[in-house]
């Protein structure tokens, strides 16, 4: 026990290593949420009037909605009126090259470690970025564009695909859904975008990173990916913000839409910042993803490693509508010292035939609360479908909390629904072993979370699987002395 | 190379070893025998340097360092290694992956320049061979699902790849059947050099006669209560352990007087 006190000790001494303040000029919006606020944003970015017409409705709706209060944790307050919803880099030109991009945020993105150079163009990744709210610049669009691939800001996307938003905005996480989803809507500041065409197989992963910057301001971006009919695509989303003291609010939205026969693979690395060991400051990350598999043989999965914020609220789910869809989640979350985490996803299989898998693997670290929740529907025509759930809870020390919350409603009674539970803790035995064999303590732990984690990380690309594990052993740094 | 003296160490507030005097050289194996709960695992445990013990009094001596004052990690690099009694089970990493790392970290200590994933193998192959360690145990998780045997020659293997100095073996002969004690003995064999030396923990004679030890000592009640050569353990094959007690108790009880 002595052991475990000490490793929760030096777990708390641990350091948010990405926690820089990027010294840029911004244009930022004054505090405070109303109708202006969104006619501001709107008319910022040149919006059309169907567009600032569905944000109103999206203000309207949050005006009406209440907080959420069914989560494993004390709802904090949350003044919405002391934000601000809009911040964009002064320089808001968009770069033909990155000669072109103010060096001191290039400088951001090194020690973001964004893959912007030539030797990500071979490692094969298109990268957009979103600096706390304008999409930045956006790389190796030729390439993709040569096959019809749209990749670009959602901005861009408005003027340049109206037709595609108007048709796909909003259509899987409607503007009422929640009180972040509608807020969303109303203020959102931009995002990515990406429409595949039919048949055609995405030649590389395509990623996003996000960073908030300034002070005060929430971070509200929005995703909308639509993959036709028998086309694949694989995207990446990574995150981090800089330390402060305040909490700041993330409330983005992410929408999936794969046709018939199509495939989406979504993998998030969340990194925003914790808050200090006292739990003072951090991100708090409301979260609404969905995606659709709106034709048959259509495939979502969504893989999340959720090592950051001060609470995490976020459930990806999938509404398998196609016969013979499929869906899955696997997930990794940790929380150390002051963290909260309320995770999981919902699956609903709406078609026959339906396949879906859930792995979740949670892990608890100092004072951290680390609940999954999981709603598992089988609806009237889903004939035979399946799902199977994994959950997993390990615990570091003896001051965390693992908790699940399973949900099953079937209606139909050819579909098969299989769970498993485990709850296990990091064993004094375990790290003495790989100590005795000359690995330090630290060490020992990151291997044995990693080994632990290793069914979900497998899920990542390679390239994101390694920066995951990294950010594992980060998050548990510090664990032992 | 080590040198033990006069340690003393409790668990939980109660003395287990009370007052361990032991000298390895350089070439030389030894054998510790005792009845159960004398305390056999617990030295071992603290020479590997495991937390819940305390030592109280007493000195260990790792050719001229001093091996109580080390982190167990750092006793390992510089050379202890314990093949455990009762090997634990690491879910998801994989055997090869942990073992890499642990080489890396003794190599790094020792100032040795580090394998090539190539090197590495081709050591991997030949000390798999050394124990017939079966090549698909390696690539599956850390003992995980492991029957009791494949664990002990699993320990065996990971020392052969570490190359310790002092090799502590804490009833690696239980649970193996007949033909792998006589695998592994002869590949312990063969591991001896001029260089090393081992602590053999064991219950039976039979280990003895593969691994043929230079002392015997027998271990009662956290004490080291009789030295001898390998005749000692024939010696307690035959007579078993109660004429060692009835001596020791009827020594301390004229202590008393
Ligand atoms: N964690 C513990 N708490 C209390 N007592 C302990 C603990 N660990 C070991 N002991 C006690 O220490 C004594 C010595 O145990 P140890 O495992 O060293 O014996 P051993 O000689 O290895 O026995 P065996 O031949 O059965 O393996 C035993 O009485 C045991 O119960
Ligand atoms: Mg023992």
């Amino acid at each position: 026990m002595e052991k475990d006190d000490l490793m929760l000790e030096q777990l708390a001494n641990r350091e948010y290593e990405f926690g820089f303040v990027t010294a840029i000029d911004m244009d930022i919006s004054e505090v405070g949420l109303n109708e202006d606020t969104v006619r501001f944003i709107s008319a910022k970015k040149n919006e059309p009037q169907w567009l600032l017409d569905w944000r109103m409705k999206g203000f309207k709706a949050f005006q009406k909605q209440e907080m959420p209060h069914w989560q494993n944790f004390k709802m904090p307050e949350i003044d919405f009126q002391s934000i601000s919803y809009y911040a964009a880099p002064k320089q808001q030109a968009k770069y033909a090259s990155l000669d072109e991009v103010d060096p001191e945020l290039l400088r951001t993105f090194e020690k973001l470690g964004i893959p912007m150079s030539e030797q990500k163009q071979l490692a094969g990744v298109a990268v957009d970025v979103v600096f706390d709210s304008v999409s930045v610049t956006t790389t190796y669009k030729k390439h993709l564009n040569e096959l019809g691939i749209i990749f670009c800001s959602i901005s861009d996307a408005v003027k340049d695909h109206p037709e595609l938003i108007q048709k796909y905005l909003g259509s899987v996480v409607p503007h009422t859904d929640n009180v972040f989803a509608s807020l969303n809507t109303a203020v959102f500041s931009d995002g990515s975008f990406v429409y595949i065409p039919k048949g055609v197989r995405c030649p590389m992963e395509l990623s996003t990173y996000f960073r908030i910057n300034a002070e005060n301001t929430g971070q509200f971006e929005r995703t909308l990916i639509i993959a036709d009919e028998d086309s694949y695509v694989s995207y990446l989303e990574g995150c981090t913000a800089p330390m402060r003291d305040e909490n700041q609010l993330h409330a983005a939205v992410v929408e999936l839409i794969a046709m018939k026969g199509a495939e989406i693979k979504y993998s998030t690395v969340q990194n925003w910042y914790p808050g200090d060991k006292e739990g003072k400051g951090g991100i708090f990350n409301f979260v609404t993803k969905r995606g659709a598999c709106r034709g048959e043989r259509a495939k979502i999965s969504w893989t999340q490693v959720e090592t950051g914020s001060a609470i995490t609220w976020k459930y990806p789910s999938i509404l398998l509508q196609g016969d013979y869809s499929s869906g899955e989640f696997y997930s990794v979350a940790v929380t150390n010292n002051m963290q909260i985490a309320d995770t999981g996803t919902k699956i609903h299989h709406i078609g026959a035939h339906t396949k879906s898998r859930i792995i979740s693997k949670g892990i608890s670290a100092g004072q951290g609360q680390n609940s999954y929740r999981g709603l598992v529907q089988m609806g009237a025509k889903a004939a035979y479908a399946r799902n199977f759930t994994q959950c997993d809870s390990l615990l570091i020390g003896d001051r965390c909390g693992a908790h699940t919350f399973p949900y099953i409603e079937s209606k139909n009674n050819t579909a098969t629904i299989e769970h498993e539970a485990t709850t296990s803790k990091i064993g004094e035995d375990q790290v003495f072993y790989l100590n005795q064999r000359g690995i330090d303590a630290e060490q020992a732990i990151a291997l044995i979370v990693n080994g632990y984690a290793k069914d979900v990380l497998n899920q990542l690309p390679m390239e994101f699987a390694v920066e995951a594990q990294k950010l594992l052993s980060l998050t548990l740094e510090g664990s032992v002395g | 190379m080590l040198s033990i003296k006069n340690l003393h160490a409790n668990i939980e507030g109660k003395e287990i070893l009370k007052g361990i005097n032991l000298e390895v050289k350089a070439g030389e194996v030894h054998a510790i025998m005792g009845p159960n709960g004398s305390g056999k695992s617990s030295l071992a445990s603290v020479l590997a340097g495991r937390e819940n013990y305390e030592v109280t009094e007493g000195e260990v001596w790792l050719d001229g360092k001093n091996l109580l004052d080390m982190k167990p990690e750092v006793r390992a690099r510089e050379g202890v290694f314990l093949a455990f009694q009762y090997p634990v089970e690491i879910p998801g990493v994989s055997n090869i992956n942990f073992l890499r790392t642990a080489l890396s970290e003794i190599r790094t200590h020792r100032e040795l320049p580090q394998l090539s994933a190539k090197e590495f193998l081709k050591m991997t192959k030949e000390k798999q061979a050394l124990v017939e360690f079966e090549a698909k145990l390696a690539n599956r998780s850390l003992n995980q699902g492991f029957s009791g045997g494949e664990k002990k020659r699993n320990e065996v293997f990971q020392l052969a790849m570490l190359e310790p100095k002092l090799s502590i073996l804490d009833e690696t002969d239980s649970g193996l059947d007949i033909d792998a004690l006589r695998i592994v003995s002869n590949g312990i064999n063969k591991l001896r050099s001029p260089d090393n030396a081992f602590i053999l923990i064991t219950h039976y004679q039979r280990l003895l006669e593969y691994i043929v030890p230079d002392f015997v000592h027998v271990l009662y009640n956290g004490q080291i209560v009789r030295s001898g050569t390998k005749e000692l353990a024939l010696e307690l094959e035959e007579k078993g352990y109660d004429w060692l007690k009835e001596e020791f108790h009827g020594s301390e009880s004229i202590n008393k007087i």
